[in-house]
């Protein structure tokens, strides 16, 4: 090493680079490197790490300092709603609103020891399915299209009341409240349901603005109007709606009043959520008593009902027992209501109500479902059925509107009830005649456990009703649903399941059937086996595909999907019921069918532990993902297409013939058939392919017989057939360079040769800009990357017998010259300067890196002199082309260009160079002023970058002091 | 007008009793001081008789409304003319609510042939060329508590075809039974009017219950009497077909200023009644009547 050669004595020298040369007046030495000893030097000393230290990626924890506060005392409102880091407490962020109140209920429960319950019993728990959560599901269920009227004109009803002939002077204040300002009656008809919608938003809006412009009997009167609508039940289907919304105006209403008394008790300072009655001043409780006179005036029924059960709260102003009092008087005062519809939904109201406001009165809300069974028969009174003719709605129609509220009142009722409790209330349902109403609320409302453990009594109750009443498949639901929350005891299993599905089997509407059987698949997959699912499969598909009933049910079809997925994680136990495939051929539609394919592949690749060979795992789920990807189509977007890849991807990677390469690769053959169209796919399957050559060299040990080479040699075939069909330019370039990795590990030179020939004639394809997440990006980064890369490979790949010396290297850095770069980049320059590390390394006598069983040019060269010449004139010209690149950029206004670049080259050469060499020292110092001339470097960094520059900075400095 | 004048009595419910002391402020704000020639205060309970056109005819209506009669009445000074200067001023003031003479001070009520009404007015005489300021307030009178115990007299009731009076053809009547019972009917005024109603069966489907409370004010004067009942308020107990067998709740409560613990003087009476008022579907309307006595304890 180290010798000069003339530049004449270079036989093979390219052409091209010739030309350049000419000027070079360089030698380039380098330095000779004894990699092992390096390595030992340079290697950090090992430290023990002390598992007890701080380490940057253990999770934080945080220690809570703040003591517990006590059973919640003080303002809660403020502290509890703070989001701190401490994990809150559900029960207490739960109980946001309805909190100062149960406080204040047991502030009044301990004064007074009669009412010793426990703190818990008293107060509504996370587990209590809050009002919001009905809300919603009630306004979407209860819909119409018959038009709808509002009469907001209160006083006609006047006529029907005697009065006596009073005259209009006389007319007193508390009469003027049933009616709104003279002149602005109105009666609102043939309102679509929207419309409808929207003026009780109106009203909503218009009580609020009332009320902040102090005219509060205006808000009264709208109160008292809005609620008055609760007793029409014209357009009966709309009922449930149309008490979510108006109660929506009372619960306003409610809060209302209830902030304006409690901010006039706190003038001087305000009082404390569990505030006694001593602490409300008297004007306070004036008016609080004022709006009780007023609303005790209200004349008629159902708006005095509503006005004062929405001001319940405001009880706690004026005595310790008003709520307590209040409570069973509302209560019975619904006995009034003709209607059986109207009283149960106001029955529902005051047990919301109730529980909002005083969680542990449980009596009244005992006494509410006592009532409303006492006057159950109502229902099938001769008034009700009248009605229902009139308005052309059928019985189980109808009967479904009171469920809303049954449930709610039940699940009031039974909110952590006792058992004995229960059963008295379930004994009282049964000696109801025609109680199926009640006995799917009971189901629905009662704790599933509760239901569960009687499930038997339940199906034979269900047996004994009346077929012409409530639909009995809403029955069967409801105790599908309690079932699949809480397990029936084990004996009782299959008769439950059998007794159920003989009823919900013989279901004529499809609809009715699926939304029944869809419940009970849950409890199927939860205790039975495959055998009893796929019998429930076959009956689904026996009565959904008469007159294809199954194009209306997807979403319950999907459930039942869901359902046995969420059970069966087993594939190869799924896949092997006989019903499965055809089930999933009933998803027609072909955007529900590549939902359900997804759906099934997310269980697959979450689930799946082992890699599979299962022939009837592999072609379902080829069948699976071939749906899938064929759902691909020219307007498919971007995001639907990659996750679909990636669940094929996950199946792709769980597939595994064991020892059996070749069976693994005529799968890759067919998969890559199969997912032509998705290109992530496609680098998985190049991807599988070279590690399946990898782990075949792994299991010959290195050494390949004939067989396996001609195996690996056939896997790399399907690499460099697969590669150009992608479109993606650089996902092709690093497929190349990893194919051509993988055959040069195999031995598979000639291989290895075209991998990365290919991969340097595609290299001037690559576009200046490329999308990268939507935004164009200059791809110069990416290139630069690709390039060091495929340098560092070049230094184990050896020459080609029958091409020239150095034959890639010189290929590669013609194509990077003639490539387009980006006008003032300096990146065609910066990979020459990071190619003389490469041909630095590649003089050597013994190379950094070796392929075993390949024979790299170290070794086909063995330092030959010429070959080292023929490096040292490639640096030459590479060097001479920097500095020439250096010339034109101080010209131009590149001067920080020119620093760092120069500053890059000097660092190549310290580390790469011989600077013993008097010519490179000189460069060097040429190069380290160049660098610094513009006082752009900054010195101190450049030097501490590395010992080695350290190093050789004193060296410097010693020779040109 | 940059000057207010306001009365503010010390209780926020403005309830007095006989022999009780009626205490308070007048608050007079103003941005600068304020000319004045001289404040008083009126204090005067009055009980305002009025005959109804229908007892006696228009004419005599008009000419004979009865003299009102007072009850109480007292004025005092409250600053000599002067100045008051500018900001809040209070002036305290005090009043004994002594009955004049022999008389009694009767509880307020207001109706619509007897009115019992007590008034706090505060005058503010200006010189020329200001109008002279006037502030009148309403306060509350009760009357003593009753000393005798109340015996409540509960009543039981049942109504039926055959029970009605003042009906042309009971034949074309729909059969119906409604029993009921109400709580007491010597009531304290204080305490709602409560009782339960059942429907045990009517042929017709009830359209409404409603209890109708009714007042009966008579006027004495030297032409004679004139008896008058009119409405005070009407208040639904149920709508729609009730269920028949299940009782429902009789519950009403007094309003205030509008009832008065019953009052009979040798000039007037004041009398409460209650009406339990069933409509049918096919509008017939059967009424039962309840006299009531009122009285607070």
């Amino acid at each position: 090493m180290g010798s000069v050669y003339s530049p004449n004595s270079c036989p093979n020298f390219p052409t091209r680079f010739h030309s350049i040369a000419l000027y070079s007046v360089f030698f380039r030495h380098a330095r000779v490197r004894k990699y092992g000893a390096e390595l030992q030097r340079c290697r950090l000393d090992a430290v023990p790490v002390d598992l007890g230290d701080y380490h940057p990626l253990k999770p934080i924890t945080v220690t809570d300092s703040r003591s517990r506060r006590g059973g919640r005392k003080g303002s809660t409102s403020s502290s509890s709603s703070s989001s701190s880091s401490v994990a809150p407490d559900p029960l207490s962020s739960m109980l946001e609103g309805t909190d100062p109140l149960s406080l204040f209920a047991a502030a009044s429960a301990s004064e007074t020891p009669t009412l010793s319950h426990s703190k818990n019993e008293e107060e509504v728990g996370a587990d209590f399915e809050p009002w919001s959560a009905k809300r919603g599901e009630i306004l979407a269920r209860f819909t119409t299209t018959e038009k709808l009227s509002i009469n907001l004109f209160m006083g006609s009803d006047k006529t029907s009341s005697p009065s006596s002939a009073v005259s209009e002077k006389v007319r007193t204040r508390l009469e003027e409240l049933d009616d709104l300002e003279e002149g602005s009656q109105r009666e609102l008809l043939n309102l679509s349901q929207q419309d409808y919608v929207n003026r009780i938003e109106e009203l909503n809006q218009s009580l609020k603005e009332a009320w902040s412009s102090d005219q509060k009997v205006k808000a009264l009167k709208i109160v008292i109007q809005c609620s008055k609508l609760l007793s029409d039940t014209s357009v009966i289907q709309f009922y449930p709606s149309k008490f979510v919304l108006i109660t929506d105006i009372l619960d306003t209403f409610g809060r209302l009043v209830y902030e304006r008394i409690w901010s006039m008790c706190s003038d001087p300072r305000p009082i404390p959520d569990s505030f006694s009655v001593e602490d409300v001043n008297d004007t306070a409780k004036e008016t609080c008593l004022n709006w009780f006179f007023k609303i005790a005036s209200i004349r008629e029924l159902i708006p005095r009902l509503y006005v004062e059960a929405a001001i319940l709260k405001c009880n706690r102003f004026l005595n310790k027992t008003g709520i307590q009092e209040t409570l069973p008087r509302l209560t019975a005062m619904i006995r009034g209501i003709g209607d059986p519809l109207v009283a149960v939904y106001a029955r529902a109201y005051l047990c919301r109500v109730g529980m909002e406001v005083a969680p542990h009165l449980k009596d009244s809300l005992n006494k509410n479902f006592f009532d409303l069974l006492a006057s159950f028969r109502q229902i099938h009174g001769d008034t009700v059925q009248n009605q229902l003719v009139i308005q052309r709605v059928e019985i189980p129609v109808y009967l479904t509107l009171y469920s809303p509220a049954i449930h709610w009142i039940l699940q009031c009722v039974a909110y952590r009830a006792p058992d004995v409790l229960l059963t008295e209330m379930m004994e009282r349902c049964k000696k109801l005649g025609n109680n199926a109403l009640l006995l799917n609320s009971v189901m629905w409302a009662f704790r599933p456990e509760f239901v569960a453990a009687r499930a038997t009594d339940f199906i034979g109750m269900i047996k004994d009703c009346d077929e012409a009443g409530f639909p009995k498949h809403l029955l069967f639901g409801s105790l599908g649903r309690s079932l699949a929350c809480a397990d029936p005891p084990e004996s009782e299993r299959l008769p439950i399941l059998n007794e159920a599905w003989k009823v919900i089997t013989k279901v004529r509407s499809p609809q009715d059937y699926i939304n029944c059987a869809e419940i009970w698949v849950e409890f199927t997959c939860r205790h039975f086996t495959k055998r009893e699912v796929n019998t429930v499969l076959a009956d689904i598909i026996k009565h959904m595909t008469p007159d294809r009933a199954f194009e209306d049910a997807y979403p319950q079809l999907q459930s039942v999907m869901k359902k046995i997925l969420t059970y069966f994680h087993n594939f190869s136990v799924l896949f092997s019921m006989e019903k499965f495939l055809p089930f999933l051929d009933m998803f027609q539609k072909d955007s529900v069918r590549v939902e359900v394919c997804k759906s099934i592949m997310e269980v697959f690749i979450k689930h799946q532990q082992e890699p599979t060979r299962d022939p009837v795992i592999l072609n379902a789920l080829l069948h699976v993902c071939k749906t899938m990807h064929d759902s691909v189509n020219a307007l498919t977007v971007e995001d639907e297409k990659r996750s679909l890849a990636l669940l094929i991807n996950g199946f792709i990677r769980m597939v595994s013939f064991g020892r059996d390469f070749e069976q693994q690769l005529s799968f890759c053959v067919e998969a890559r058939a199969t997912f032509c169209n998705l290109e992530p796919v496609i680098i998985q399957l190049i991807h599988t392919v070279n590690q399946l050559a990898m782990e075949t060299r792994r299991v010959m040990g290195g050494s390949h017989s004939r067989k396996t080479a001609a195996f690996v040699r056939a896997c790399a075939a399907y690499s460099f057939i697969t590669i150009p069909s992608l479109t993606s330019i650089f996902s092709r370039l690093h497929l190349y360079l990893l194919s051509g990795q993988v055959a040069l590990a195999n031995q598979c030179l000639s291989q290895a040769d075209a991998f990365l020939k290919a991969a340097v004639s595609v290299l001037p394809e690559v576009p200046r800009t490329i999308s990268v997440e939507g935004k164009q990006r200059s791809s110069e980064a990416f290139l630069l990357d690709f390039i060091n890369s495929f340098l560092s490979t070049l230094l184990v790949v050896p020459d080609h017998p029958e091409q020239g010396v150095l034959y890639l290297v010189r290929g590669l850095l013609n194509m990077v010259q003639d490539y387009t770069w980006e006008d003032n980049s300096d990146a065609k320059v910066r990979v020459y300067i990071s190619a003389l590390p490469l041909l630095a390394a590649m003089s050597q006598e013994s190379y950094l890196y070796t392929i075993p069983k390949v024979d790299s040019n170290e070794t086909l060269y063995g330092g030959d002199p010429k070959f080292v010449a023929e490096i040292s004139r490639l640096c030459e010209t590479l060097i001479g082309q920097v500095l020439d690149h250096l010339k034109t950029l101080g010209r131009e206004e590149g001067v920080r260009r020119q620093g760092s670049l120069a500053f890059s080259l000097f660092s190549t050469l310290l580390a790469h160079g011989d600077l013993r060499n008097n010519k490179l020292n000189q460069l060097a110092v040429n190069l380290w002023n160049l660098s610094h001339k513009n006082g752009h470097c900054d010195t101190r960094t450049s030097v501490s970058l590395s010992p080695t520059y350290t190093f050789s900075y004193k060296l410097l400095n010693d020779f040109h002091p | 007008m940059s000057v207010a004048l306001d009365l503010r009595l010390k209780r926020a419910n403005k309830v007095y009793h006989e022999g009780e002391v009626l205490a308070g402020v007048v608050v007079i704000t103003s941005k600068e001081a304020v000319q004045h020639q001289g404040i008083s205060l009126t204090m005067e309970g009055l009980v305002n008789l009025q005959l109804s056109s229908k007892s006696v005819g228009v004419f005599e209506a008009f000419y004979n409304s009865v003299k009102p009669i007072q009850l109480i009445s007292s004025n005092i000074e409250v600053a000599k003319p002067g100045k008051v200067p500018g900001g809040k001023t209070e002036i305290p003031f005090e009043f004994p609510l002594q009955a004049k003479g022999n008389k009694m001070l009767y509880e307020t009520y207001h109706g619509v042939f007897v009115n019992i009404q007590y008034t706090l007015r505060c005058d503010m005489r200006r010189p020329l060329l200001a109008k002279d300021l006037s502030k009148t307030c309403e306060f509350m009178l009760h009357c003593q508590p009753q000393k005798s115990k109340v015996q409540p007299t509960p009543v039981d009731f049942t109504i039926t075809p055959e029970t009605l009076q003042n009906v042309k053809e009971r034949t074309s009547l729909p059969k119906f039974v409604i029993r009921g019972h109400l709580d007491a009917t010597n009531c304290v005024i204080t305490q709602p009017l409560t009782g339960e109603l059942v429907v045990e069966s009517s042929e017709v489907a009830i359209k409404s219950i409603e209890l109708q409370l009714v007042r009966v004010e008579t006027c004495g004067c030297a032409e004679g009497y004139a008896r008058d009942a009119t409405e005070i308020q009407n208040i639904q107990i149920a709508e729609g077909d009730v269920c028949h067998g299940l009782p429902i709740p009789i519950y009403m409560v007094f309003p205030r200023l509008f009832t008065c613990p019953t009052l009979e003087t040798t000039n007037f009476k004041v009398e409460f009644e209650v009406n339990v008022v069933i409509v049918l579907h096919d509008d017939h309307l059967i009424t039962e009547n309840f006299p009531l006595k009122l009285c607070r304890v």
